[in-house]
């Protein structure tokens, strides 16, 4: 297995779109941090400005953490179009390249290689996230330094930096989860057709159209909204609340890993049985 | 002793939906073959070989390769196969040595950096081991194409059309090669192909296909040369001629008339008679061309396309 899976490590690591991700978040973060230094006293001003008159704020508002704070509100964005682009490119890749049949002739069991296919996808999003949460907060703490954080989520709040790493840390595990949903839809996706377009923009399609209806039908749809994937998607703000509601995280928790189950058990057994036709 | 089969194909049947892809197909492959699959295009021969090699489920049928069920035994008999399906593709990104390496790690390939080497220079693409797939010609693809087929030593290899998109030069390249694994390393070989005189110049036994059922199986030597010859004799004189054969017994085995041409069937011992005849008739004979029965059957079948 371990064979397997740095060989599709290396296919992963060896094509040029791998590293239009890795690039994207790169320039993304640092056009934030470029931004926020340029900008940033400024737009926390204007945020805060009404309640100043209430609040005497004190210290270095603009700073490192927050920098990762406003990342990871922007980056939601674009990680799932990130993941998609090589999830969705696992399977379809390898048929659209006609490759399936030099390795699926191989003596190697179909699942395995499934699994190893999955497992390298899901080291490059680990690796996505882990670039995302470096830069974000090792490049924001360098450039701004450390304080205290303000959160705006219809109410104020306000973290002391003592709290904030394990914070940041669960925020950016769930997001691992989360993407791992994401990627694990994309390869779904990816096992039923021959061409990588398909499956990276119907897992964005998806996921954009179901968290739009659920938006929009918000009160028709709330008994359906609490078992839909996309719900949970943003849920790494939940650690952002001074008392964390575990049941809450929890029920995100198993949503998620529900969804990447079924996602990943429909795959397997599609694909167990497909003939290569490609 | 009883001649060991490596391919076997027990009625072998494959449907997508109302379309019969193989119907009923069986044929065996015997150890030290150089076995011909032909059929035209769309016959049936991928799809067969896809399922040999695991890529498509059968709907009905057995397969058996080296005598072992394929539907139990796939890892053990996949390892001792290598296969060239259809194009060459490879992963185009990379080299052709990692292209190689990747394949022999699934393979576990053993000194597989020392294999490599050897199979690429088995095939002349030594110099060109570290470029990227993506730079390389049609021919040259095909030749790594077969690199790869040998390069965990198998016992028997399956090229699926391997002739294609090749120009002269790299079709008896790639013929020479083929006879070469064969004699010299004893490999068992299935080729397809749609192309009656590709095969006829490398196989030793061969299956026709048409419609995914089999037409003739057999040895290539019986089939091509059993039977009667369909030979034409291209005259000047037709009318003279044409009389001539009418007053003799040669009338019985006269088949066609064409404006500069006769069409007998013949036996092969017949065509220097009937050409002795015609010389002492006065008759001057500008060219005798031979189409034998399968080959005329198979132009027909080839031709409905």
């Amino acid at each position: 297995m371990i064979n397997l899976i740095s060989i599709e490590l290396y296919k992963i690591f060896s094509k040029g779109r791998t590293y239009i991700g890795l690039g994207a978040v790169f320039v993304i973060v640092s056009a934030i941090l470029l931004g926020i230094k340029m900008e940033g006293k400024t737009t926390l001003d204007f945020v805060i400005q009404s309640l100043k008159d209430t609040f005497s704020f004190e210290g270095n508002l603009v700073n490192g953490y927050f920098v990762t704070y406003l990342v990871l509100n922007t980056l939601w964005l674009h990680v799932p179009i990130l993941v998609s682009l090589v999830a969705g490119d696992l399977l379809a890749g390898e048929a659209n390249s006609g490759t399936f049949r030099l390795i699926l002739t191989r003596p190697i069991s179909r699942t395995k290689w499934l699994i190893a296919k999955f497992i390298a996808g899901w080291t490059y999003l680990f690796v996505l996230i882990l670039l995302l949460a470096v830069l974000s907060l090792g490049l924001g703490l360098l450039v701004f330094g450390p304080g205290d954080l303000i959160v705006f989520r219809g109410n104020i709040t306000i973290f002391g930096a003592d709290d904030l790493i394990w914070r940041f840390l669960l925020a950016f595990g769930f997001g691992v989860l989360a993407m791992t949903t994401v990627a694990s839809l994309a390869f779904l996706l990816s096992a039923f057709t021959d061409n990588s377009i398909g499956p990276i923009i119907g897992a964005v399609a998806i996921i954009i159209g179901i968290s739009t209806i659920s938006t929009v039908g918000q009160s028709i749809l709330r008994p359906i909204n609490y078992y839909l994937f996309t719900t949970y998607l943003p849920s790494w703000t939940l650690f952002f609340e001074l008392d964390v509601n575990w049941n809450k995280v929890i029920h995100a928790i198993l949503v998620e890993v529900g969804y990447i189950t079924m996602f990943l058990g429909i795959t397997f057994f599609y694909f167990r049985k497909k003939d290569i036709l490609s | 002793m009883a001649t060991e089969n490596y391919i076997c194909f027990d009625h072998v049947s494959k449907v997508y939906g109302s379309i019969k892809a193989v119907d009923d197909l069986s044929f065996s492959v015997r150890k030290g073959d150089i076995y011909g699959f032909l059929g035209p295009n769309g016959a049936g021969k991928s799809t067969s070989i896809r399922m040999i090699m695991s890529l498509i489920t059968p709907t009905a049928g057995s397969i058996k390769l080296f005598d072992k069920d394929l539907a139990y035994h796939r890892y053990q008999t996949l390892s001792r196969i290598g296969a060239l399906i259809e194009k060459p593709d490879f992963y185009k990104y990379l080299s052709a040595r990692k292209n190689l390496q990747i394949l022999g790690r699934l393979s576990n390939v053993q000194n597989l950096n020392y294999r490599v080497d050897e199979v690429l220079d088995l095939v002349g693409l030594t110099e060109r081991a570290k470029s990227k797939v993506k730079t390389f010609s049609q021919g040259m693809r095909q030749r790594l194409g077969i690199a790869q087929c040998l390069l965990h030593n198998p016992d028997l290899i399956i090229l699926d059309e391997p002739q294609n998109g090749l120009d002269p030069q790299g079709q008896i390249e790639v013929r020479e090669m083929i006879k070469k694994i064969n004699v010299e390393h004893g490999i068992t070989v299935l080729i397809s192909s749609h192309i009656l005189n590709e095969i006829e110049q490398i196989a030793n036994r061969m299956v026709i296909i048409n419609r995914g059922k089999c037409i003739v199986e057999g040895s290539v030597d019986e089939l091509l040369n059993s039977g009667d010859l369909n030979v034409s004799f291209f005259i000047d004189n037709i009318s003279t001629a044409l009389t001539v054969v009418q007053n003799s017994f040669w009338v019985e085995l006269l088949h066609s008339t064409g404006n500069n041409f006769l069409v007998f069937n013949l036996k092969n011992i017949q065509i220097a008679e009937l050409n002795k005849f015609f010389v002492e008739h006065g008759i001057n004979i500008n060219a005798i061309r031979q189409l034998r029965s399968l080959e005329d059957y198979f132009i027909k079948l080839t031709s409905n396309d």
